[in-house]
C-alpha cells in the first residue's frame, strides 16, 4: 500500500515518551551540579575584584532589616578615607541606590524584575557598570530575603547577615542556611528593643547557636549606637 | 511557583538537554540534599513546567534525597541531621566538625533516545 504522508515533518511535536518509536535508550551518569554555572561565574567575580584589590561585602537579611541604614552610615563613616562603590538589588525601583548615593561613590542598582536573590551573573553585569577605579570596598546590597541568596555565591570576601530587633528572636533557628554561611551577623535596630519586647540576649544565643563561625555586632544603624566595632571590623576587613 | 526552584529547573533543564545531545529525553535523575535549601518537589514540579516546548517535555523526574549526615569529633559519632536543621551535635550541642553530604543538588542521570530526531515520523514507504 502507498502511503503519502503529507504533513510537515517541522509540524510534529513531540508525543508523550513511551508510544513513539523508541528503540534505544543511552543512559548518562553524571554529577552535574545546578550551581555549577552560577558558582563558576562567582570565582570569575572573585578573580577579577582580587586582581583590582577590592574586597566585597554582601549584605543578606529579611526585607526591612535596616540594609540599606546600615550601609548609609557605613558609607558616611569611611567618606574620605576609604573608597568604596555599592551594587544594590531590588526587584523594582531604585529607591534604595538613591538612598546610598553619596559624593565619590558610585552606586548601580540591578533590577532583578521577579528574581529574589542576586547572583553572580547579575553581579557580574553590575561590575561592568561601575566605575571601579581606586575602589577599595565594595558593598553588595542583595534583594531582601532570608532563604534564596543563601544558595548564590557572588564572588563576595564576607557575607554579612542582618537581623533587627523587629523580627522574632527565633529567626536564626528558623532560617538556618543564611545563618550557616555568615561571617559576621548584625543585630540592627538595638534601639527599639526594648519598646517592642524584643529579647536582645535571646537573639543573640540563637544567633550564636546557629552562626558558630560568626562575629556579631549589636547596632542601631540609624542611631549609631555599636556601630564603632561593626566599622573596626569592616576596616579591618581590607 | 516558587522562584528559587524555578531558576534551578532551568539549570537542571540545560544540563539535561546538554547531556543528551540532541536526542529526546526520556528520563532525568536529580540528587537533592535534605540541607540544599532545595524542596525536591517544588524543583520536580518547577522541571516539569520548563521543559514543556523541549525535548524534555513529558520526561519522568525522578528525585533522589539525600540525606545529611555530621560527625562530632568531640563525641566521635556520626548522625543524621534533618532537613534544615541546625548543624550541630546531639549528643553534645557542639557544633559539627564535619559534615558529611546533604547539600547535594545534581543531575545525576539522563535517558535519552539513541536515535537522533526521534521526533520526525518514520518515512513514509
Amino acid at each position: 500500500m502507498t502511503i503519502v504522508d503529507v504533513r510537515d515533518p517541522a509540524d510534529v511535536l513531540p508525543g508523550p515518551p513511551g508510544d513513539s518509536v523508541r528503540n534505544e535508550t543511552r543512559v548518562v551518569e553524571l554529577h552535574a551540579r545546578l550551581l555549577d554555572a552560577n558558582d563558576r561565574q562567582a570565582a570569575l567575580n572573585r578573580a577579577r575584584l582580587a586582581r583590582l584589590g577590592i574586597r566585597a561585602l554582601n549584605f543578606v537579611s529579611a526585607p526591612g532589616a535596616g540594609k540599606t541604614t546600615l550601609l548609609g552610615c557605613t558609607l558616611d563613616a569611611l567618606a574620605g578615607a576609604v573608597r568604596c562603590a555599592v551594587l544594590v538589588g531590588d526587584l523594582e525601583t531604585d529607591y534604595d541606590a538613591r538612598r546610598l548615593r553619596r559624593a565619590g561613590v558610585p552606586v548601580v542598582q540591578i533590577t532583578t524584575g521577579g528574581t529574589c536573590h542576586l547572583d553572580a551573573t547579575m553581579v557580574a553585569r553590575g561590575l561592568d557598570a561601575l566605575p571601579l577605579d581606586g575602589v577599595r570596598l565594595l558593598f553588595i546590597e542583595n534583594v531582601g530575603n532570608l532563604v534564596c541568596p543563601a544558595s548564590f555565591d557572588l564572588g563576595e570576601n564576607r557575607r554579612v547577615t542582618l537581623l533587627s530587633c523587629a523580627e522574632g528572636e527565633d529567626k536564626p533557628l528558623k532560617y538556618p542556611p543564611l545563618f550557616t554561611s555568615a561571617h559576621a551577623v548584625v543585630l540592627n535596630k538595638i534601639d527599639v528593643a526594648v519598646a517592642l519586647g524584643f529579647d536582645r540576649s535571646a537573639a543573640v544565643a540563637n544567633i550564636r547557636r546557629a552562626a558558630p563561625q560568626a562575629e556579631v555586632f549589636e547596632v542601631s544603624a540609624r542611631t549609631g549606637e555599636g556601630c564603632e566595632a561593626w566599622l573596626h571590623y569592616v576596616r579591618a576587613i581590607l | 511557583m516558587p522562584v528559587h526552584e524555578l531558576i534551578l529547573a532551568e539549570s537542571a533543564l540545560k544540563l539535561a538537554l546538554s547531556a543528551a545531545g540532541a536526542a529526546r529525553v526520556f528520563r532525568i535523575g536529580l540528587r537533592v540534599g535534605t540541607l540544599s535549601g532545595v524542596d525536591p518537589e517544588a524543583l520536580q514540579f518547577a522541571l516539569t513546567c520548563v521543559a514543556q516546548r523541549t525535548l524534555a517535555e513529558g520526561a519522568v523526574i525522578d528525585i533522589e534525597t539525600v540525606a545529611a549526615r555530621g560527625h562530632c569529633a568531640a563525641c566521635r559519632e556520626e548522625f543524621a541531621l534533618e532537613r534544615d536543621a541546625l548543624l550541630e551535635c546531639p549528643a553534645c550541642g557542639r557544633p559539627v566538625t564535619e559534615l558529611r553530604g546533604g547539600r547535594e543538588l545534581e543531575v545525576s542521570r539522563v535517558e535519552f533516545s539513541a536515535c537522533h530526531d526521534d521526533t520526525k515520523l518514520p518515512a513514509a514507504e
